[in-house]
């Protein structure tokens, strides 16, 4: 028997069980995109049959960072750009759990960018969503990875003489397994595409756009966009790779452009999970090795038995 | 030369087999019945460069190198050649000869391999063997080698002439290979061995030669380990299953055998991108109820600073190894060294909340890597195991029942999901993972995947469920309970003697010491003792929580005492003082940090100079009198 009944249960679930009890007030501004996210979330996860005790929402630092606070599941707020590799490990150890893993783009792309090249590259089976808001927010204001070049802030008077980092093409590149973006404007979407992303067996990148009111006031509201999934003047196929990057190329441009393109940019279905990776060259157990500690029945191995011959 | 002992060094290129090759006869010598102890010395480079390991073995204790040695066997560095213009990096084939005379004491034995190495290079080489008395065997064991088997097999000729001349029963080196080596390789091998030895005893006239291996015998059976592997298995038997973690030396010989053991028994290992990562895995596997350990050295572990401050600050149970090298920076990657006791106990930010142990020998590694986990999952703390290069590859011999003890897979205090019904939640529904009231510190956790266990986890201050709080009777009520965790640890680790008193109890003069140090030390102390003066020596194995009272004890009952340690800044000498709070006039400091070890005769000189103020004449160590002095 499981020591984790809330994994797996079926059962139905309702909207407001990720809404906690008390409902702390948030410390994202009025208008904040943050917003968005927190919305899609709360109407994905029960779409997708997970219940609040069976997750683990990851974040890192940011205003980003405090999305578990607002949340009603198991959290885990670690440090600056360190959420995915916490993560990884505890869906290693107990790959019942629904992981979901979040942060700025701050924390993603730019303390935590090895953290996400090597999490696209091995194909982790979770969701990371990255509120990007082109901006260092709860610090205010400051340049961040995806501001656009020449970006003026107090930590760079002169603005920016650097290239945006590309969230998507960087993903892809990496390996992420399923690549899309939305933005905050957009609830319906954005609650499908994490839908999605859970649903998806693989790592999960979505590059959520989500508006600054207060310290980027000069960005876009990522209004008026367009699914290039849905309108009929982008054609591309999302499981075909070259598609994929072309597109994504042509959508991390155009932001600056004031063309705000969202949608599903690249699925595979066929890339084994690194779970599955490991499975098969018998480097994971079959059983969820978090349970095996709730095992009174487990006879645990000895070195004195498994070791300790060769060295007499 | 004594009788007592013999001290065996094999010296070659540095991927010539020299550490395994030490390693069997080391066993041998064990499963003759003697006590074993090896030293061993490398490069930071993966083939070629100079190496040497010693063997030192006697019937009853051995805790250090010795100070010289008496038996080298020289085998030519074969990765010295630069093939495609037949040329010699300078004297580097030579160099397994040249640079090992000055330690060799007078009377020794060289056997070295003629085939290789031409004396005739080696400055002054005829003049110094007369003058100190050595007994020179040139053999061509390359020659033997390639004639019975492959060259690289010339090992094996030499450890058959070391026998003959050593009066070593070539039968225990014969049983050890039959073991070890694959049919293959073995015929040639025994054949080889058998060759040499008879050689040796045939063309040579061994009458004039003193050194040889004493015998001894032991009361139960013995097993060779080093350090690495103490505490690996430590780790393994507190039912440890998950490991992550970055390459580096000297820490990776531990990732190495955790990585090759755990998928065995359906554990996880995890190779990632780096430190950080590494620690930060072993903190995402351990929140969720799993016993996970992670570990670097010097530099890979100042990477982990911040992930650790997390582990302290979420409470999270993890335990992280240390193995610290020469620094700083890149340093001496192959050198031990302890001077990164004061990162160990102060690096990341805010007050520090961990617990710190450094063994002293393989048998320690191995419970303290058990006390390691017991404390950090008990008390829901990330612990440190801070060793050594040294330590790392030293292999001792430890009676097999010390291992035959039974697993501890206990996670400490997390709840079943029905104690979580009946444990108290806020009032918005999560679980109080974090309550300001229990006595020892210590509040019970869910883990996620339980029914009703719901709580947030954070590297920010935080109220009861988890939740961010600034408010400052919460904080100072989560830094009081944190550090009541210390406390408790603290009174636990009070009756656990990890700190070992050496000496006469009523000694006028004291040695302190920690990790990788104190065997050398404790030779120190009894040779000193048998010199007619009246010493004594505590080992710390506990860093932090600081034994206070032990230590305080100890320093009180002696007139006078000298801390020894590997390192130029006297670090250990300053923490004692700290946490006690004085005694600057009464300790002086003994320090090392040329990259090799102490020898026992080092310290002697030391205790002298500390004792006697007599000057110093060796210029390897540095003597620091006491305040006022």
């Amino acid at each position: 028997m499981s020591a984790f009944s809330a994994i797996g249960e079926e059962r139905e679930i309702e909207q407001d069980e990720y809404t906690p009890g008390i409902e702390p007030q948030p410390t994202w501004c009025p208008g904040c995109g943050d917003f968005g996210v927190l919305k899609a979330l709360k109407g994905a996860l029960p779409e997708a049959g997970r219940t609040p005790d069976e997750t683990l929402t990851v974040t890192g630092i940011g205003c980003s960072g405090k999305l578990n606070s607002y949340f009603n599941s198991y959290g885990f707020h670690t440090i600056h750009g360190r959420a995915l590799p916490v993560a990884r490990a505890a869906k290693l150890a107990n790959p019942g759990l629904e992981v979901i893993a979040a942060g700025g783009d701050g924390d993603g792309y730019g303390i935590g960018g090895n953290h996400f090249m090597h999490t696209a590259r091995e194909n982790h089976d979770f969701t990371y969503i990255v509120f990007n808001n082109e901006i260092f927010g709860l610090t205010k204001g400051q340049t961040s990875p995806t501001s656009p070049k020449g970006h003026k802030s107090k930590t760079q008077p002169h603005g920016s003489a650097k290239e945006p980092i590309r969230p998507l093409s960087m993903a892809l590149n990496a390996g992420a397994s399923f690549v899309a973006r939305t933005a905050a404007v957009n609830p319906n979407q954005a609650k499908e595409l994490i839908k999605e992303a859970i649903e998806h067996d693989g790592f999960a990148h979505i590059d959520f756009l989500t508006q600054c009111p207060t310290w980027n006031k000069d960005a876009k509201q990522y209004v008026p966009y367009i699914d290039v999934n849905e309108n009929d003047d982008y054609e591309f196929d999302p499981t075909n790779r070259d598609e994929a990057a072309a597109m994504m190329r042509e959508t991390e441009e155009s932001l600056h452009e004031g063309k705000v393109l969202t949608g599903k940019y690249y699925v595979d279905e066929g890339r084994p999970s690194y779970q599955q990776e490991k499975q098969n060259i018998g480097e994971m157990p079959d059983e969820p090795l978090a349970e095996r500690y709730f095992d009174d029945d487990y006879d645990w191995e000895r070195s004195a038995d498994m070791f300790i011959d060769d060295h007499k | 030369m004594t009788d007592d002992e013999l001290i065996w060094r094999i010296a070659g290129g540095s991927g010539d087999g020299i550490a395994s090759t030490s390693q069997n006869f080391a066993k041998a010598l064990m499963r003759s019945g003697l006590d074993v102890f090896t030293h061993r010395h490398y490069p930071s480079r993966i083939r070629g460069g100079h190496t040497y390991t010693e063997v030192r073995a006697a019937p009853d204790g051995v805790t250090s190198r010795g100070d010289g040695y008496d038996f080298l066997l020289a085998l030519g560095d074969s990765f010295a050649r630069n093939p495609q213009e037949e040329a010699y990096y300078g004297t580097e084939e030579i160099k397994p000869l040249s640079e090992n005379l000055d330690d060799l004491r007078e009377g020794g034995v060289i056997v070295y391999d003629s085939g290789l190495i031409d004396a005739d290079e080696v400055p002054n080489f005829d003049q110094r063997v007369e003058e100190n008395d050595w007994h020179v065997f040139p053999l061509d064991l390359r020659g033997l080698a390639r004639e019975k088997g492959r060259e690289v097999m010339r090992n094996t000729a030499g450890v058959g002439a070391t026998c003959a001349i050593a009066d070593i029963p070539v039968e225990a080196i014969e049983e050890l290979m039959t073991d070890a080596m694959p049919e293959k390789i073995l015929e040639p091998n025994l054949e080889i061995l058998n060759e040499a030895y008879d050689a040796v005893l045939e063309d040579y006239d061994l009458s004039g030669v003193e050194v040889s291996c004493p015998e001894g015998e032991h009361e139960e059976e013995q097993v060779l380990v080093n350090g690495s592997e103490g505490i690996a298995y430590g780790a393994f038997d507190e039912g440890c299953r998950f490991i992550a973690g970055y390459p580096m030396t000297p820490w990776t010989e531990v990732f190495t055998i955790m990585s090759k053991v755990l998928p065995d028994v359906g554990g996880i290992s995890e190779q990632v991108e780096d430190e950080i990562a590494a620690a930060s895995l072993a903190i995402g596997a351990a929140h969720t109820g799993v016993k996970a350990m992670s570990g670097s050295s010097g530099g890979g572990f100042a990477l982990m600073s911040e992930p650790l401050g997390l582990a302290e600050m979420s409470e999270t149970p993890i335990v992280l190894l240390e193995a610290a090298r020469a620094g700083p920076s890149t340093g001496m990657p192959t050198k031990p060294e302890q001077a990164d006791l004061e990162h160990v106990l102060y690096t990341s930010q805010g007050d520090s909340n961990r617990v710190v142990f450094a063994p002293a020998d393989p048998a320690e590694a191995y419970d303290h890597a058990r006390r390691a986990f017991q404390i950090a999952y008990e008390y829901q703390i990330p612990t440190i195991i801070l060793y050594d290069q040294k330590l790392s590859g030293e292999y001792r011999n430890v009676p097999a029942s010390h291992f035959d003890r039974e697993p501890n897979p206990d996670i400490g205090q997390t709840l079943t999901e029905d104690q979580i019904a009946e444990a108290p939640h806020e009032p918005g529904g999560k679980f109080q993972r974090f309550r300001h009231e229990p006595e020892d510190g210590v509040s019970p956790r869910s883990v996620p995947g339980q029914k009703g266990g719901r709580f947030l986890a954070s590297g920010n201050e935080h109220n009861e469920a988890g939740h961010i709080s600034e408010d400052p009777d919460n904080r100072v009520a989560q830094v009081d309970r944190r550090s009541r965790k210390l406390e408790s640890i603290r009174e636990e680790l009070n009756e656990d003697g990890l700190n070992v008193n050496y000496g006469p109890e009523d000694a006028d003069y004291g040695v302190l010491a920690f990790g990788s140090m104190v065997g050398t030390v404790e030779e120190a102390v009894d040779r000193l003792n048998d010199d007619g003066e009246s010493v004594k020596a505590l080992a710390v194995g506990e860093l932090a929580p600081f034994p206070e009272g032990e230590v305080r004890e100890f320093i009180e009952s002696v007139d006078r005492v000298m801390v020894v340690e590997m390192n130029a800044s006297a670090q250990f000498r300053g923490l004692t003082q700290k946490q006690l709070g004085e005694y600057g006039p009464k300790l002086s400091s003994l320090l090392k940090y040329n990259g090799n070890p102490f020898e026992p005769g080092e310290i002697v000189e030391g205790f002298h100079n500390t004792v006697d103020g007599e000057e110093t004449t060796d210029h390897q160590t540095t003597f620091v009198p006491a305040a006022g002095d």
